[in-house]
């Protein structure tokens, strides 16, 4: 007789949250980066509701500085999985004049994401936005709820969020509100690899080792396969083997060193690293308040 | 891998923040560049020593004036299980939250000053912990290093602690005294030198030894539907799905189940989690099963065994926690969200106010921001719920604001 008893109960509290999210709402709508968290979603989503197909479409905010084995592999894995695929770039914001580009040494396109974001959730009509953010990732986000309501303007009011009580979620909202939702919040980044092994979920090659061209700076280790990332000239490009912990744009991803070429040895290294995952995050080593800033004007 | 939820609650001075950096620290959690941070802000705040609150507190107004106003979530993890603390502000003022902590922890650390013993703080904390039925309870008896770990101290907060025990509701509850100095780091993690008196375990080792099992009871097995999966794909033609979490207990192919609220009889056909099918499900489980028989069930349906059915009624009797600015008042009209289902409600009459430190209710016909009453409610639609003491999960709902759109109290089912 095949029982099935043991349970994990971050996996069963996520796909309780998918359901709810497509119960509760019009349109929703999966953030999907191509990152470990944003693949752990699509599984967690698939498995919410065979053997139905994810009933929600995949948006991807493209910076145009992504990096390019992220972007094949996502080509790949909505093919396989026959979902819809929704792409807005944030060039086409650049060009219209919406944004403007940031200069300098430490110029990224990470804050620029928000208004390209809120621009296709406005076009689509999404209600709902899901998206891979972990309460352990950042202090800002330990605060955040699971149906996180936003205003017309996509700001998060942290001073007055919706208690969350019991395992209910209440995602009632007025026309023109959204709601970020966040299956996987009480998974930490041990917990999302873990599963990634567990489950055998491919990813992308970058998180595992590999030769790669790079210079140091503030004493991160910087991608300089290509010219995206703005370089001093003294910053001296030396091959490394290093692998990326956290994928985002490329301007704001620092690399580790690191030989763990499988999935069994990266859960290993996480186990053992001292660093905390967004250490490699440059984008929030701007300010101590660079999350709680960013997501108050509406980023995820 | 196990998960424990545990919840915190404490005001500025009782080391609350400290116990909780101390369990960091020694556990290793803490990494080198946030304890850089630490250190760093630490200084700059002009603290001589590591203020552990700043690896909690969240917002930049939380670590401007140095409270916590939100509920925070800390993840840290043994090679045993992982730990999620819920940590609340402990004020009156911050009720709600707390209540919102202990919803969905198992256990929980009380902590108590030993230089000023139990204080009302402590009731409320011990009295919310006791109205949410979270099982098991730590009464952290703190800065013992400045009473010169005097037994006699610890015993007479615990002997105070036990009348206190007297007064409560539920009696099941499982409470252990453990002395300790989250400041210096006895019986935090490992034990204690200063305490020979005390031969209980430290707080960790409690809590590795808790099964980290389901935070709801066991009790009778409930399946509220939340969605209907139909795949529309050649290969499932007829396929109807209904999935949902399942509470209380247990389900097994050929189960002959009623459907609520049609009282239709059928019986369990299929248990799939994903594409895997099982002959049996655990309580705690989210999943997809079929029925023998084409019923008519939608979200808000539930599904239990026959013979099991819990009670239906259009009319409620609740200890209620208000959370909004607003006061509930009779005859206004809420959201009743009871599991995934919702119906319309009126507040019938609130009947009295509890005070949290057990000395009993006080009539009244409102409830303000914070106060647990008790309240009478009708429905447009009956409900079917358990008693709170006997299924958490299918005995509690909250009430929705129709204006605002936003939570605006908890209600337990009595």
């Amino acid at each position: 007789m095949s029982e099935f008893l043991n349970i994990n109960p971050l996996e069963a509290e996520a796909i309780h949250i998918f359901r709810e999210v497509v119960s509760q709402f019009e349109k929703p709508v999966l953030l999907f980066s191509g990152g470990k968290d944003s693949i752990t979603l699509v599984r967690l989503a698939q498995k919410a509701f065979w053997p139905a197909k994810i009933p929600f479409p995949l948006l991807h905010v493209d910076t145009g500085h992504n990096f390019p084995e992220t972007i094949e592999f996502r080509d790949r894995l909505v093919e396989e999985l026959g979902a819809d695929l929704i792409v807005r770039y944030v060039q086409d914001d650049i060009d219209k004049g919406l944004v403007k580009e940031e200069s300098g040494k430490y110029a990224s396109r990470n804050s620029l994401q928000t208004t390209t974001l809120l621009n296709a959730l406005e076009e689509f009509k999404f209600d709902a936005a899901i998206g891979g953010a972990r309460r352990d990732e950042e202090k800002a986000r330990a605060k955040e709820r699971i149906f996180s309501v936003r205003d017309d303007f996509g700001q998060w009011d942290e001073k007055n969020q919706r208690p969350e009580l019991f395992d209910m979620l209440n995602g009632k909202i007025d026309l023109g509100q959204n709601v970020r939702v966040f299956p996987i919040s009480n998974w930490t980044e041990l917990d999302v690899w873990s599963y990634i092994e567990d489950e055998g979920i491919e990813i992308p090659s970058i998180y595992f080792a590999h030769k790669r061209k790079t210079f140091l700076r503030d004493g991160m280790i910087w991608s300089a396969e290509d010219d995206i990332v703005y370089r001093e000239e003294d910053e001296v490009v030396e091959e490394r083997l290093v692998r990326f912990r956290t994928v985002g744009d490329m301007s704001c991803t620092a690399a580790v060193l690191s030989d763990a070429v499988s999935i069994e040895k990266v859960v290993s290294e996480i186990k053992e690293s001292t660093i905390s995952e967004r250490g490699a995050r440059i984008d929030d080593k701007r300010s101590e308040a660079a999350m709680e800033v960013r997501k108050q004007q509406g980023y995820f | 891998m196990e998960v424990l939820k545990i919840a915190t609650a404490g005001s500025v001075d009782d080391g609350k923040s400290t116990l909780i950096g101390r369990i960091l620290y020694d556990t290793k959690s803490l990494t080198t560049d946030k304890l850089e941070a630490i250190e760093k802000r630490s200084k700059a705040n002009g603290f001589d020593y590591l203020d552990f609150s700043l690896a909690t507190d969240g917002l930049v107004a939380e670590r401007e004036q140095g409270i916590t106003i939100d509920v925070a979530h800390i993840y840290f993890s043994t090679a045993k299980k992982s730990y999620i603390i819920a940590d609340t502000p402990g004020h009156v003022e911050y009720t709600r939250n707390m209540v919102t902590g202990a919803s969905t922890s198992q256990a929980s650390i009380i902590l108590v000053d030993a230089r000023n013993g139990v204080i009302e703080q402590t009731y409320r904390h011990f009295f919310i912990n006791n109205l949410l039925r979270v099982k098991d309870v730590i009464v952290a008896v703190n800065k013992m290093d400045l009473v010169d770990y005097s037994e006699e101290k610890f015993n007479a907060i615990k002997a105070e602690f036990e009348r206190l025990k007297e007064k409560a509701d539920y009696k099941g509850q499982n409470i252990t005294f453990i002395p300790i100095s989250a400041l210096k780091g006895d019986n935090v993690v490992g034990g204690s030198e200063n305490t020979p008196w005390y031969n209980g375990q430290s707080i960790l080792q409690h809590l590795e030894d808790l099964k980290a099992q389901d935070v709801f009871e066991a009790g009778q097995a409930r399946f509220p539907v939340q969605t209907v999966i139909r795949p529309k794909k050649d290969e499932f033609h007829d396929f109807r799905g209904y999935a949902g979490k399942l509470y209380g207990g247990d389900i097994a192919v050929g189960d002959e189940v009623t459907v609520l609220p049609s009282l239709t009889k059928s019986k369990i056909k299929e248990i799939y989690f994903f594409d895997k099918k099982f002959d049996k499900a655990g309580r705690g489980s989210s999943l997809n099963i079929t029925l023998e028989d084409n019923v008519n069930v939608s979200r808000g349906d539930m599904i239990v065994k026959a013979g099991e059915e819990p009670s239906s009624e259009k009319q409620l009797r609740a200890k209620v926690c208000w959370m909004n600015g607003q006061n509930l008042v009779p005859k206004t009209k809420y959201l009743l969200q009871h599991g995934v289902n919702r119906v319309q409600a009126m507040i019938q009459s609130v009947d009295n106010v509890l005070a949290t430190d057990f000395s009993g209710a006080e009539a009244t016909d409102s409830l303000s921001l914070n106060q647990i009453g008790e309240v009478e409610i009708k429905l447009a639609k009956p409900v079917f719920f358990d008693k709170y003491t006997e299924n958490k999960q299918n005995g509690a709902f909250i009430l929705i604001d129709p204006q605002s759109n936003t939570t605006a109290g908890v209600g337990i089912i009595e």
